[in-house]
């Protein structure tokens, strides 16, 4: 068995799954059955000033890709629409009754330093391990000056992330926007204020679609429809990127990261990891299916990692960043064909359409019905990967390592390249 | 005393039993199906559709909602789209072609999808498709059956006018009278009939009596869809008893009843023959009621005509089939049958299957209207690869010409007939 426990900014849990704040996180209810189901910690539903603010109906969107639900996901919630009073007291007993849990709080107020200070007491007195600044929200809140109005602008963030750190001795998370052109600049800002931590991503602007009977955008709120955050499995990919931009960047060294979206596998999770995350936060998985997911989390990590022969997260945390490189130090003399396994072919020809009419020629057919045949054309095929990510049955194209005999070469090296420096 | 009755379920139970043998796919489910499509380069299934429906591009359109779309896809080469959707043996068709049967995932359910994606035609359209204008030409079809409707059809939209001289009082063909009842319920065939026919241009003539010299002399052109209208005889000791009888005349009965209570069936039947027409027979009439069903074939069941989908379907009703029985003769009481007696192919012995009716279902033959100079080629009218006979102005389709016997190449040889008599009729001045 793995020891899957981790520590982010000082903040101990028994694993890294951690549920994001949003609607999963809103009350002690919710909380409790989260912990119950096994979740690592929480980070409760951002708290802002009274009175509370108050949400619309509908609140949700969502993208399914041939039949499957919520591949995409989007919300244009608020904050807490309940009473501080309430949730301060919620929280105080959760972590009474469950010390060895991480709980978090996401804090969002106006962006001065008064009602910072105000608030981080209040929640001070919770008991709370940590707070998690809520620069992310892109919809609402930002009309109103908060959320992603101050992630976008790396001076409030600094700005806001000192006043929190002189006014409490609790570990500060600032939780980034991913709408920034980039990310580094809201990342590096939070290290310049102090804080312990980002989380990231938060959600990404967005329309999910729009009903085509009553050309209104969805979700619809009486006919009208308004920007959302996206969030779900489709932003994963967004996510990874944005996690491992800070997590090499040297300038950000020595700050934590919490790894947000899309995530809701133990592999997702693991991949955050890999790629700099100290923990992950989860929202839109538990909302699809509920607590329970968690179970297949801890279990397929822990299985993997003993497969791996990894003891701890730490033996793996950042473990893939040592082989993310920029484009220019690729190896362009590494070359890649594709290799059709006749016997596994089912003779679809998805795969010569696909080169055929959108990449290279390099997959010819030759006979008709059952038996007819696909093979590369090794002169033409450039190995770019097209024709094994649309074939439908597992390895039957295998993109095979051609040995051309050519040594390492980046772009930068390349006599092809006006700019290149002296090869050799 | 034969047990043969009428009744012998109550009339909740026959409508269980004859309603819809296919349960149609909601919304949901027609989704879910499509999505599993791979939507193939030049799908196997295309290949496998004796009518060439761009079968990727239907059930794409259903993953797209685009139902209306889906339809006219369909309908543009198949024009009887809904019945072949029930009634086509896609286990040896589309389906057995599908490349997700060698994944292992299974076929895709193309039938059931085309039902749905046909089922959806907005109702709204008096119909899809619109005429050419007139060409002042008069084509003679005889038999209102897929053959000879497809091609009527065909040749409306080409602007032709079309009569077709139908020998019984209905349209359908097998369709309305040969096709087990629960796998066209609801008067489909009819309401299909009228659907091809609101193009226009086509004038239905019922109980005629055709014959083909007239018929050449009146019209610029003739096609013929007659179907088999013979029934194969099975020379057999004691076929003249009481309670032997063609099944197709019984299929035809039932397919025709108002009530189906009021139909005489035996308590133990014993249906001769190893075809579609077999299983039919055997199939209703357990679900009429009949108590013991057995088939009896003279060979295995690779050499059995109807489908091994087919044949495993009577076998979930309770159908016994038995393989190797050569029919001997038939045995009576008092002038009603009441045994068959059989050779084995195995061993030589003999066996004897009481029963109280017997279903004679070994196959059926062309009645082929008399004219010396119309060829025949195995008893059937001998026909080119346009369906052109050996007389320059008539064509033939459907199991009155050489070829599979079923409904989706009886559409295809009338429609693939249509174009060469449309071509015909271009280069025929005046």
């Amino acid at each position: 068995m793995a020891d899957l426990r981790c520590e982010i900014a000082g903040i101990k849990a028994p694993n890294p799954f951690w549920l994001a704040s949003a609607p999963p996180t809103d009350k002690a209810y919710n909380v409790e059955r989260a912990f119950k189901a096994g979740w690592g910690g929480a980070v409760w539903k951002t708290l802002g000033e009274d009175p509370p603010i108050v949400n619309t109906t509908s609140r949700y969107g969502a993208v399914a890709v041939n039949g499957q639900r919520m591949v995409g996901f989007n919300n244009i919630e608020l904050i807490t629409d309940r009473p501080l009073d309430v949730n301060l007291m919620e929280i105080k007993q959760i972590k009474r009754d469950w010390p060895d849990r991480a709980v978090l709080v996401s804090l969002m107020v106006p962006c001065e330093e008064a009602p910072w200070k105000k608030i981080l007491a209040a929640v001070e007195d919770t008991g709370a391990d940590g707070v998690e600044l809520n620069f992310g929200c892109p919809h609402g809140m930002s009309e109103r000056g908060m959320g992603s109005a101050v992630g976008q602008v790396p001076e409030y963030v600094e700005m806001v992330t000192r006043w929190c750190k002189a006014a409490t001795r609790m570990p500060v998370f600032v939780k980034l926007t991913p709408n920034v052109t980039n990310i580094q600049a809201p990342a590096r800002a939070a290290k310049a204020g102090g804080a312990d931590a980002v989380s990231l991503i938060n959600t990404v602007n967005s329309i999910v679609s729009v009903d085509l009977d009553s050309m209104a955008p969805t979700p619809t709120v009486d006919g009208k429809g308004s920007h959302g955050g996206y969030c779900g499995p489709a932003v994963k990919p967004i996510a990874l990127h944005l996690v491992a931009q800070i997590a090499r960047d040297p300038e950000c060294a020595g700050m934590a990261i919490s790894g947000i979206g899309g995530i809701e596998t133990w592999r997702d999770s693991a991949e955050f990891i890999a790629l700099g995350s100290h923990g992950i936060q989860v929202c839109t998985g538990a909302m699809h299916y509920g607590f329970k997911i968690v179970d297949d989390m801890i279990d397929g990590l822990n299985n993997w990692m003993d497969g791996k022969g990894y003891r701890r997260l730490a033996d793996f945390h950042g473990a893939a960043l040592a082989n993310l490189v920029d484009w220019q130090d690729l190896n362009i003399n590494a070359e890649l064909v594709a290799r059709i396994d006749q016997d596994k072919c089912i003779k679809c020809g998805l795969c010569h359409i696909a080169c055929q009419d959108t990449a290279h020629q390099a997959i010819a057919v030759s006979g008709r019905g059952p038996a007819r045949r696909f093979e590369t054309i090794d002169a033409e095929c450039v190995g770019c990967n097209l024709c094994a990510h649309v074939c439908p049955v597992e390895d039957c194209i295998a993109m095979t390592p051609v040995d051309n005999g050519k040594p390492y070469m980046n772009w930068t090296q390349d006599p092809r390249n006006p700019h290149a420096s002296a090869a050799e | 005393m034969a047990d043969i009755q009428a009744g012998r379920l109550s009339s909740a139970e026959l409508a269980e039993n004859f309603a819809d043998v296919h349960r149609p796919l909601d919304r949901a489910g027609a989704l879910a199906e499509a999505n599993r499509c791979y939507f193939c380069f030049e799908a196997p299934c295309v290949d496998a559709c004796p009518t060439g429906i761009d079968i990727p591009g239907f059930i794409r359109a259903i993953a797209t909602d685009n139902l209306g779309g889906a339809a006219l896809t369909i309908l543009k080469e198949n024009i009887f789209g809904g019945s072949c959707a029930r009634v086509c043996p896609t286990d040896i068709l589309c389906q057995g072609a599908c490349v997700r049967n060698v994944d292992g995932d299974g076929p895709l359910a193309i039938g059931l999808l085309q039902r749905h994606a046909t089922d959806h035609l907005d109702p709204s359209v008096a119909h899809p498709f619109a005429r050419a204008p007139e060409t002042g030409k008069a084509v003679a079809v005889v038999g209102a059956g897929p053959a000879g409707l497809s091609c009527s059809h065909a040749l409306a939209r080409r602007g032709h006018n079309v009569v077709v001289f139908e020998a019984r009082g209905k349209p359908g063909g097998l369709n309305e009278f040969g096709i087990a009842a629960y796998k066209l319920p609801d008067d489909f065939a009819q309401r299909e009939v009228a659907f091809i026919t609101a193009i226009g241009g086509i004038e239905i003539r019922y109980d005629q009596q055709a014959a083909l010299d007239r018929l050449r002399q009146e019209f610029d052109a003739v096609f013929l869809g007659l179907g088999q209208g013979g029934v194969r005889d099975l020379d057999l000791p004691g076929a003249d008893l009481q309670g032997v009888q063609n099944a197709v005349d019984y299929i035809a009965e039932l397919r025709q009843a108002d009530d189906l209570a009021s139909l005489p069936i035996g308590a133990s039947v014993v249906v001769i023959g190893g075809g579609n027409t077999a299983i039919d027979i055997a199939v209703q009439a357990k679900r009429l009621g009949a108590e013991d069903v057995t088939i009896a074939y003279r060979r295995g069941p690779e050499q059995m005509g109807a489908t091994p989908h087919e044949q495993a379907f009577a076998q979930t009703n309770g159908v016994r089939i038995k393989h190797w029985l050569q029919p001997l003769r038939l045995e009576g009481d008092g002038g009603a049958v009441q045994a068959a007696l059989f050779t084995s192919a195995q061993n030589g012995a003999e066996q004897s299957i009481p029963c109280d009716m017997v279903f004679k279902a070994v196959g059926q033959t062309c009645l082929p209207m008399a004219d010396d100079d119309l060829q025949l080629a195995d008893g059937r009218i001998a026909v080119d690869q346009d369906g052109r006979t050996s007389l320059p102005d008539v064509w033939a389709g459907g199991d009155c010409v050489a070829g599979e016997d079923l409904t989706v190449q009886a559409v295809q040889d009338g429609k693939r007939a249509a174009r060469a008599i449309d071509l015909y009729l271009q280069d025929k001045k005046g």
